[in-house]
Formats: C-alpha cells, structure tokens, sequence
C-alpha cells in the first residue's frame, strides 16, 4: 500500500493566519491547504517569514501570541481542530501530535533529567505509568541510537551535545506514539557531520513507527532526504507542492527554479598566488582561555585579492583564530604578521592605522549594529575616525558607500537597523568595514543567518567589493557549499588543529584527509537517496 | 448607608480623574505631533492622569507666590482655625496658613527631591556604566564600596550621616543621592554588563573607540529605557525619604515648608477628627502614585510588551 492510499489524517483548507504589527493585523498566511495522509511526510520550505513554523503549530490548533487563525479549517483525524475547545486541544497535543522544535537547547527546561522531562507527557496524558514511560525512554534513546541508552536519561540538557539533545528531544516528541509529528528546522543548529546523524535516526524512528511528520526546513537538500513530498511557500503563499522526486528533479515554477539554482554559484577560480607577501599571515599560533590551549601551532596566509576559507565544525577554533588576528586574544606563543610586519598581540597596543587596516563582518548583524544608531552614524563613525572626514566630505562618502552596497542612500541614510531586513543589515556590516578603507576583512559566518537566496546576494557582493578594492579575505565558515562558491584556499580545522589545507580545486579533489572526507561527504545532497547512500557506505566501510 | 454614600463618592472620583487623565491626552495629543504624538498614543488612560498630576504639580511649584493667598513664612491668624473663606484650609500650629504652606511646600519638597533624584542618577549611573565597561579591578572595588554603603539600611544611614554633618539642604541632598547612588549603580551596571557583550561593542573597541564615546555613544542610548524607568521610581523613594526624614525632624528644616514636617506639626489634629494634617500626606500619595503610573507606561514602552 502506498502512502496516498493510507487514510487521510490531516486536512487543512484554506488556512489564513493574521499577526499583528503595531495595532493592525495584516495576513501572514494566505490560504494554504494541505493534506497529509497517515505515515506520510511533508516537507514545508521556504525563506524566513514565509509562514512555515506559522503553519506547522497551526496544524496543531495553535497560535504564537500576537497571531490567530482567521479562517480555514484544521481538520484533525475527524476533529476540528479550530472549533474545538482548549481542553480537547490539550488532550491531542503531546499525545497524538507533537512538536519538535529548532533549537532542543533552549527547549528542554535545564533544571529537569531528560528522562524526568520524556515521562511528563505519557504520565499527564495516562499513557503510562512513570516506571513504564522510563523503560520505553531507555528503549527510544537505543532506537534513537543515543550513546548509553540505559543511563543518557538521568543526565541534565548541558551535560548532552547539541545533537544528542536534539535526538532526545525526537524521542520525547515519541514518548507517545503520536500520529503526527511536526519537526521545525530540528537540525539548522548543527553541524553538518551530527546532522546526519539525527536526520537519520529522525527518519528511521518515523518509518519504524509509520508516523506522519510536517518536516520544516530551509534547506532544500534535507527535506530531499526527509520527505515524501514537498510544498513551497512564499510569503505565506502556496508556489507549488509535489512529490519529493518531480520537485526535485523538475520545478514547475520560476521561484522554485531560483530556490534550486542558488546552490550553484561559485566564481572563477583564480591562479594560484606566486611570491609576494601576504597581507595577514599568522605563524605558529597557539591561544586559549585559562588553561585551555583552543588553537594549537596554527599557520596560514592570506593573500591581496584572494578568500581563505576557514572551516570546521563549531568548537573547532575557527573564531578563535579570528580572535587572535583581531587583537581580542592575545596569543600564547607565535604571532601575526601584517604586511610582513609583526601586529602587537593586544588590540590596545595597536596603532589606530593597524586597527583600520583589518576590519571584520560578524555572523549576527543583529547584534553587530547598535540598534540606536542610524546607519549615517554606523556607517560614517569609521570614516570619520579614520580618514577625518567631516560634513559635506562625510556625507558624500556615506552615500557613496551605500550606493556601494547597493542600498538607496536617500531612502537609507538616516534608518535605524531595526527598519532593515537581515540581507540589508548585513550590507550595512559590510558597509561598516568597508568606510574604514581596510586591507583584509574577517568574516565570520557571515551568511550563515541568512535566507540562501539573500545570502547568495551576500557573497556576490563580497566578491565584486574584492576585485573593486583590492581586498584579502579570511572567510569563516561551517558550511561548506559556501566554501565552494567564494573560497580560493581553504583551511580544514578541527581541534584546534589545522587538519589540511590548500587551494580550493585541490581540496574538493581526492584524495583527502579522513577528516576532510567526512565533511565533504556530510554535506548534503539534492538527491532523494543521498543519505541511504552514504549511510550504507559508511556501514560498508566501518565492515570492511 | 454612609458606607455606600463614600463608595459612591470614589468612585465617581475615580470616574473623573480616569476622565481628566483622558481628555489630558487627548489634548496632548491634539497639540504635538510626529513621534511625540505617536508615542502619546500608546499612554493609556492612567499614564494621561498621571501626567496631568505631574504637569499641576509643576506649575504649582512654578507659579507658588503667585498662587499662594499669603507668604510662606507669615503667621496671619490664630492656631489650628478651621477651614473658612479667608483661611481655604484653616491655619497651622503657629497660625500660618495652611494652603500657603501646601503650595510653597511644593516647591521645596518636589524640587530637592528632583535635584536629589538627578544627581543620584549622574553619579550612579556614570560608574556603574565605567564599571562594566572597564571590568577588572575598577568594578571590584566600585562594586564592593556600593555592596559596603547597601549593608546599612538606608534610613537608619541617613540619620546617622546627618547626625554627624549636622542638618542643611544641601548635605540632605548629598546624603540622599549617595545612599541612591548606589542602587542606580547597581541597576546601570547590570544593564550595561548586558550590552558590553554585544559585537557591536566588540567592534567599537576593535575601531579604537574612547571610553567616553564608548559610554555615551555605544552603552547609554541602550540602557536608557530602563535608566529612565527606574528614576521615576527613584524620584518616588527619594521624595518619601526625604518626607520621611522631616517628618523625623533631620530634614527640611522649618520654618521652610514641606509636606513631612507638615504632617509631624499637625498630626496633634487627627486626635480631633480634622483631616487638614492628612493632605500634605495626601498630596506626596497623590505624586508618587502619578509618577508610577508614567513609569508603568514606560517600562511598558521599554520591555515591548504588549497587554
């Protein structure tokens, strides 16, 4: 029996939802419609803020505060699930659909043992009794192939990793055997190498107990290897939706087109660099806080014009080593060199000109703005500081930079961040750096907050301000399908340890090191049999 | 019956000024524009009474001689008369007139309460800005001589410093602001701790930025909304210290008028049923409820809350 023939578990028509904004309601989610059979898994995609997470606690009664379901119908195993009363809706939720949400960190109350928080909702529900709900937490965890089954369980959520949380977390969401289950970007925090991990466990955990799941995601090479059809959202709208091989394999619609092509931007390959020095070049670094040595006799160069990619999972050094450069942690032993010449160790004891000469971009431009500055005073500080422009000279060179990062400036100039969206504080990041006339930028995840068609915005944009001025980048990253559309060299960290490095076509040539291997081949795919693929490999190898 | 006549009368108290509040921001409204009208919009009704309170108090406090029936300081009559036309609240102890005295008593009790409230703030939140951006050493020792100065409790402190420098205006004011100094302090720099994490900071300092445009530019303008919430609450614990402290007889001392000291000279009068010795208490409540009803407003503004 195919999916489709199964019964239908859940309907939705016509779903609007309204969020409020400053006293008015305006519609977030337009009309969609969605019908999900038992066992079956739908992949919900799209950029931030079209309506997904919106959508998936929809289907199950709910609203976040600040929105409400203003029509349609939510149509639950014959329950409807709008016009039910709370008490009926708190009966389903826990029990037959469950939520499992982005970040397991911040989802699991820290004071309470796993175990302690998988039994509270068989208990409150009288599923089962605590001892009973404890024995199958022990046999989930083993299905869910956490380490230690037997006593992962009495543990506290800091002392698990993010990955194992996240799998305890698709446990607990079990606990009840529900029929449906909504997962919202349940690995987008991880590292590529443990989300493999859980999205496999979360996939065999499903089929093992024939649950159908709402699979939220932005990544469209994930939900490929999670779902059995796929619907794209835009701005709460419906684009299209079919099964999972045809959307793949043949988009009917332009946005769809565009969502798939993003993955495929890389720029030219650039001769490799012969002689010359190299604008930042550390040298046998090793640094760390307290006792701790995080980076351990690290080298690397980086050349005028040219992008070194560093990369590694987080807890790898990568932002340490930024750290060092920028002057925040004073090194232990070895130094940098800047144009040749040794850059004091302490950002304090640098000269204003060493200071201006390396400039960064940060990961969260949320918090790399001050919210009560306009983008004039952010964008014109460093200016002003550094090359001592005043008034009308300072204006202009404002307008000249926005122009530059391709915002109007007449419409810009005097915004706070707050009235930006995400790609364009990010610009204004850029923006930010570039007033101060630098010779080397750091970014650090730059992108990685970022929606992937406003990211690729993002790194188009870097590369033309490169060739414009000149400029050598350090380029930190996790994911790897950045590397490969910006990097010219890359540097593979793990440790605290420069695990390989070399030019790129080099590096995403075999052969590699193991550890760069299991990276590259983590890194998923847009193809729907990708992770059975790899998982039996990897099962071959670990054999043989 | 008389029970229900006096429920009767406040709540129609109540009706008026939640009326008066209204038609107050409604005007307020009606006369500003761009966003200080955008903000007004967003005061409830408590916060438009509370504002008009404050606005009286002020102008009372302005206008005082011209207001006044008489001055300050003059004895125009017999002690304690009563209420009657010449005398609109009856006289004091020493057969000065009593509303006189309220108005005056405006004045000087608002404004060192006010002068007191600001230079605690100045002073507190200066340092306790410098010690979360400094960090170190400096912080240690701020935080442990402010730790030192809030083991004491606050009113006992200011009696004893009081005792000791001897009673004026200005060594109250001094005394006050140092004892609220310390709680501001504590609040600047927890606020600022906060904020001196953020990248944006990281990248003020790694651009070479001063201490001071550190401060000013970068922490300040986001720590404002709480500062500013927690000085209309200070102003409150201010003005009833210092109240409290003249009632106690080491404050505002007489013949200068002020409600607490006003309260103490004529409490003999309850014993006779009168209600004069309560208005001065009256009007500190009065002030103090006007001032947290703004301050819930604003703190209400400054967290994003909604209902």
């Amino acid at each position: 029996m195919t999916k489709t023939e199964k019964p239908v578990l859940l309907t939705i028509r016509g779903l609007r939802i309204e969020g409020r904004s400053d006293e008015t309601w305006s519609e977030i989610v337009k009309g969609v419609d969605i019908t999900l059979h038992k066992g079956e898994v739908l992949g919900l995609i799209g950029e931030s803020g079209a309506g997904k997470s919106t959508i998936g606690l929809a289907a199950m009664g709910f609203a976040r505060d600040g929105c409400r379901i203003s029509g349609g119908t939510i149509d639950f195993d014959g329950v409807d699930l709008r016009t039910a009363s709370e008490a009926e809706r708190r009966e389903l939720r826990g029990q037959r659909i469950a939520y499992v949400a982005q970040s397991a960190a911040a989802s699991f109350n820290p004071a309470h043992k796993l175990i302690d928080q998988y039994s509270e909702a068989p208990v409150q529900h009288g599923v089962m009794s605590k001892a009973e709900a404890e024995r199958d937490a022990v046999e989930l965890y083993r299905r869910m192939r956490l380490p230690n089954p037997d006593e992962i369980g009495f543990r506290y959520p800091h002392q698990v990793s993010g990955g194992q949380l996240q799998r305890a977390m698709t446990a607990m969401a079990m606990s009840c055997r529900p029929d449906l289950i909504i997962f919202d970007e349940p690995t987008t925090a991880l590292d590529v190498t443990t989300q493999i991990e859980v999205l496999s466990a979360i996939r065999d955990i499903v089929a093992q107990f024939d649950t159908a799941a709402i699979y939220i995601t932005h990544d469209l090479a994930v939900v490929a290897q999670m779902a059995d059809k796929i619907k794209v959202l835009l701005k709460g709208d419906e684009v299209e939706e079919a099964d999972t091989r045809s959307m793949l394999s043949n988009p009917r619609e332009d946005y769809t087109k565009s969502l798939w092509a993003v993955r495929t931007y890389a720029r030219p390959v650039q001769p490799p660099v012969t002689g010359g020095t190299p604008v930042v070049s550390v040298k046998a670094v090793t640094a760390g806080y307290g006792a701790v040595d995080i980076l351990k006799n690290i080298n690397f160069d980086v050349y005028k014009r040219r992008t070194v990619a560093v990369v590694g999972e987080s807890g790898s050094g990568k932002s340490t080593a930024a750290r060092v450069i920028t002057g925040l942690l004073p090194p232990r032993q070895g130094q940098v060199l800047f144009d040749g010449k040794p850059l004091p160790a302490d950002y304090r004891s640098r000269s204003r000109d060493q200071l201006r000469q390396a400039q960064m971009i940060y990961q969260m431009a949320d918090t790399a703005l001050n919210p009560k500055l306009r983008l004039r005073e952010l964008i014109g500080r460093p200016a002003q500081m550094y090359l001592g422009l005043q008034g009308k000279a300072l204006t202009e060179r404002i307008r000249d930079l926005l122009h530059l990062i391709e915002l109007e400036p007449d419409k810009y100039i005097d915004r706070l961040p707050s009235e930006l969206s995400g790609g364009q504080k990010q610009r204004i990041g850029i923006a930010r750096a570039l007033a101060a006339e630098p010779k080397f930028i750091i970014c650090d995840e730059v992108t990685s907050a970022l929606d992937q068609l406003v990211a690729e915005g993002i790194l188009k944009l870097l590369d033309r301000l490169q060739s414009e001025f000149d400029l050598a980048y350090m380029f930190i990253t996790h994911d790897l399908a950045t590397v490969k559309s910006i990097a010219d060299e890359v540097v593979v960290m793990k440790d605290g340890r420069v695990v390989e490095q070399g030019p790129k076509p080099e590096m995403f040539q075999p052969p590699h090191d193991p550890y760069t291997e299991l990276l590259l081949s983590s890194v998923p795919e847009m193809d729907p049999d990708w992770l059975t693929r790899l998982l039996d490999e990897r099962r071959r190898k670990a054999n043989g | 019956m008389a029970a229900l006549i006096n429920i009767f009368w406040i709540a129609v108290a109540i009706a008026l000024a939640l009326a008066a509040g209204w038609l107050f921001r409604a005007v307020a409204i009606a006369l500003t524009r761009g966003s200080v009208a955008r903000m007004l919009r967003t005061a409830p009704v408590t916060a438009g009474f509370g504002m008009l309170v404050i606005l009286i108090y002020v102008l009372v406090a302005i206008f005082a001689p011209v207001i006044a029936p008489f001055a300050e300081r003059e004895v125009v009559g017999a002690q304690f008369l009563p209420w009657d036309s010449t005398y609109h609240l009856g006289t004091d102890n020493l057969g000065r007139d009593m509303l006189t005295r309220l108005v005056y008593a405006a004045r000087n009790t608002v404004g060192i309460a006010f002068a007191t409230t600001a230079l605690a703030f100045i002073a507190g939140s200066i340092l306790g800005l410098l010690a979360a951006t400094v960090g170190g050493w400096l912080d240690q020792v701020l935080s442990r001589i402010v730790d030192i100065l809030m083991a004491i409790p606050a009113l006992v402190f200011a009696l004893l410093l009081l005792t000791i420098f001897g009673t004026s205006v200005l060594k109250m004011v001094l005394v006050i602001a140092t004892i609220d100094a310390t709680r501001v302090f504590r609040l600047a720099r927890s606020v600022a701790q906060d904020i001196v994490v953020m990248d944006y900071i990281e990248a003020a300092r790694l651009r070479g930025e001063g201490l001071w445009r550190l401060i000013t530019r970068e922490i300040l303008p986001n720590a404002m909304a709480p500062l500013v919430a927690e000085f209309g609450l200070r102003f409150c614990f201010v003005f009833l210290m210092i109240s409290a402290l003249s009632f106690l007889g080491l404050g505002i001392q007489p013949p200068t008028a002020d409600w607490g000291s006003m309260v103490r000279e004529n409490a003999s009068l309850i014993t006779f049923g009168d209600i004069t010795p309560l208005l001065p208490a009256g009007a500190i409540a009065l002030l103090t409820v006007a001032v947290n009803f703004v301050v819930d407003w604003m703190l209400h503004r400054a967290s994003g809350l909604k209902e």
